[in-house]
């Protein structure tokens, strides 16, 4: 009873707000990131350093009266922010944070749901959100949301296939479709698979970065363009949502990340015994650390670079990113064969 | 069955890339515009008609609200049309400090360009960047006029006031500080493969259509013609100065962006030459008390930063306003250019090609 209900269900809650937390902050970060690059302060009044401005915010966000346009579809307009921001959420069932821990004489896996198809789950629930974007563009009965939601659908849908014919070389490396078997696979490994698959590394944090809409394949919400981008027309919380989506996507893709490619939540040379004292430090540190380390990355491009032009992102997506993680796909299998392992 | 209708799409006034109020009214197969209609008249304030009821001295001020990145640069235009109408003449360390203001100036309002136009095509870091070193700018204007934006830093006849106790030396150090921060902007954009991808073959036009649709300035320089008022018909002291004109050669975006990148170090050579060569001297002409030139009219061009800004003045000899007072303001003149540039490309281009033409919507409505 309590290790079929209670505990998943305290894990749910434990992740849920935790991820939640890690969002308003990860804006925060975001924030100041940007305001270092560009040498100035960022937020510095609410609480010290402006470390309260994200609960300013999202508290400025439920007062804010909540419009929906008159042309609108009702329904769709409401149902849109949800379909985007619940498949984001309910991705994070699989991604191992830590190995375990003890707590009550427990073990508890940090992991909410360890299931054997793990990774074909985080397919299948990321590639959902793009219908919210969609039915947002199309039920603001705008413009410019409708022009940024083609972009967005046409951008998710060709990147999807890129990042997930790299999922398929990390499957074939590991021989496992369970995150947490992808993990030991690396350890039994002895080195992170970002070090075995490179180039897949790439082309998934490329593909990464142009699923979650950021910079430099930020397209879908070009301020400069389109206005605001699919989300124009919302307002409050609801606009709110779909802020929460992208940067529950970001932790997404860089969680995901850290388990194929940077080895989950083991620390560096884990097969190293001189550096075994390692351990000593949390697993579920070395996950958020790692974790961290890419957000950063995210948010520096977005710092530093241009934005793409639609036909060219397109191009990257067809004629580069696909035929690689193809040929990629090919060596790894080639690999495996000729070296019978 | 399918509705296969072009996409009549409003751009502007509100929007947060048309700088100002500039509307552009789109027409778009897909994403690709077919073509554009642009709408202006959203800031008119009738500086023109303004200035005919304004006495000579007054319009100065008038001329600071055009083009409100560039003041000190219509301010010098005006006053040297008044002075040809006057045939007065301008002390030579007044020419000087008007040459410096001029330059300082080009490079502030170049570096409100390169911010916005990156701003535009995504690289906020650029714009930050070059805002940083505008208020150095600015700060120099201030403590030589004591304003910021619409300086009125200039007379009939000369420059206010002499230039305050160390301003030289802070000119020269400004110098300095801008050449290295160049390296910056060029690190993050010049060979970046997406501002590459993002400008290069963007709105091209060549030399002798950039002249038939009256370009001028940098976009007209960019499609390799060789005019630039400051050499052709030298004004002010730009006569004593060794500088140069870089030129473009496929007049494209990307071209304009090299030409403005150049001008700022010409711009900084230009500013050293004259500090280093500052002749003693008045700094105000003798203008009469009451400005009342004799009857005749007048054109004068100058090289603002946005282009070739041309006042044509007419006095009737008895008032002490001008009879006609028109402008040639360059925003206007190359903002022309924009359907013409626009068409066949995607909506995102148009972002880049409003941010390369360089409009100021004060100048272009005035």
């Amino acid at each position: 009873m309590i290790d079929l209900i209670v505990i998943p269900l305290l894990q749910i809650v434990f992740v849920l707000t935790g991820v939640l937390i890690a969002v308003m902050y990860l804006v925060l970060l975001e924030r100041k990131i940007q305001a270092w690059v560009q040498v100035r302060l960022g937020p510095m009044r609410v609480g010290p350093h402006g470390i309260l401005q994200p609960i300013a915010d999202v508290l400025k966000l439920f007062i804010k009266e909540d419009i929906t346009p008159v042309k609108a579809d009702r329904w769709v307009f409401t149902a849109a922010p949800i379909v985007v921001l619940v498949p984001a959420l309910i991705a994070f069932a699989v991604i191992p944070f830590g190995s375990s821990v003890s707590l009550f004489g427990k073990k508890i896996s940090l992991a909410i749901a360890d299931i054997n198809v793990g990774l074909l789950y985080i397919v299948a629930v990321a590639s959902l959100g793009v219908y919210g974007i969609i039915l947002g563009g199309w039920s603001s009965n705008s413009k410019y949301p409708l022009l940024a939601s083609l972009r967005a659908s046409a951008q998710l849908v060709s990147y999807e296939v890129a990042v997930t014919l790299t999922f398929v070389s990390v499957i074939l490396t590991a021989g496992t479709l369970s995150m947490v078997g992808i993990v030991n696979a690396q350890f039994n490994n002895g080195v992170w698979f970002l070090f075995v698959q490179p180039l897949a590394f790439a082309i998934y944090f490329i593909g990464g970065l142009a699923e979650t809409n950021r910079a430099p394949f930020d397209l879908p919400e070009a301020e400069q363009e389109l206005v605001g981008g699919f989300h124009t027309e919302y307002s409050g919380m609801r606009f709110a949502l779909f802020f929460l989506a992208e940067y529950t996507n970001m932790i997404i893709v860089s969680s995901v990340a850290t388990t194929l490619f940077l080895g989950g939540w083991l620390p560096p040379f884990p097969n190293v015994r001189a550096l075994a004292f390692l351990y000593y430090v949390p697993s579920w540190m070395w996950f958020t650390l790692k974790t961290l380390l890419l957000l950063y990355l995210f948010l520096w491009i977005r710092a530093t670079l241009p934005r793409y032009r639609y036909d060219q992102l397109m191009r990257i997506g067809w004629k580069v990113l696909i035929p690689l993680a193809i040929a990629n796909i090919v060596v790894t299998g080639a690999g495996k064969v000729l070296l019978g392992s | 069955m399918f509705n296969t209708d072009e996409l009549v799409i409003n751009m502007g006034p509100q929007h947060p890339a048309t700088h100002g109020v500039l509307r552009v009214v789109l027409k778009l197969d897909g994403e690709k515009v077919v073509d554009a209609d642009v709408v202006i008249g959203y800031l008119h304030r009738g500086i023109e008609k303004l200035s005919e009821h304004r006495d000579w001295t007054q319009i100065v001020m008038l001329t600071d609200r055009m083009d409100y990145c560039a003041s000190a640069a219509a301010n010098l235009g005006y006053c040297e049309t008044v002075e040809k109408l006057l045939s007065l003449e301008v002390p030579r360390r007044a020419r000087y400090i008007r040459t410096v203001l001029a330059e300082l100036q080009r490079i502030a309002s170049h570096l409100v360009w390169v911010g916005s136009h990156a701003m535009d095509i995504g690289a906020v870091t650029v714009f930050l960047f070059a805002l940083r070193e505008r208020e150095l700018v600015l700060d120099l204007f201030e403590e030589f006029c004591g304003a910021r934006l619409t300086y009125n830093s200039m007379r009939i006849g000369g420059v206010p006031q002499d230039i305050p106790p160390g301003w030289d030396k802070r000119v020269l150090k400004f110098c300095d500080i801008m050449d290295e921060k160049l390296a910056e902007y060029e690190t993050l954009l010049t060979r970046n493969r997406i501002w590459l991808g993002r400008t290069r073959g963007i709105g091209v036009i060549s030399g002798p259509e950039a002249v038939a649709i009256g370009l001028s300035g940098p976009p007209l320089r960019a499609s390799g013609v060789r005019r630039d008022v400051r050499k052709d018909e030298p004004y002010a002291a730009y006569d004593e100065f060794e500088f140069d004109i870089p030129l473009g050669s496929r007049g494209d975006t990307y071209d304009r962006y090299l030409v403005r990148l150049e001008e700022f170090r010409q711009s900084t050579r230009i500013i050293r030459q004259a500090i280093e060569g500052l002749p003693a001297g008045p700094v105000l002409g003798k203008a009469p008390r009451l400005i009342r030139p004799p009857a005749g009219e007048t054109y004068h061009a100058n090289e603002s930063p946005k282009g070739e800004i041309g006042f044509f003045i007419v006095s009737d000899g008895k008032s002490t306003s001008p009879y006609r007072f028109r402008v040639r303001p360059p925003s206007f003149c190359n903002l022309q250019a924009l359907p013409r540039l626009i068409r066949g490309h995607l909506v995102a281009d148009v972002i880049a090609v409003i941010g390369t033409i360089d409009i100021v919507l004060g100048e272009v409505d005035r």
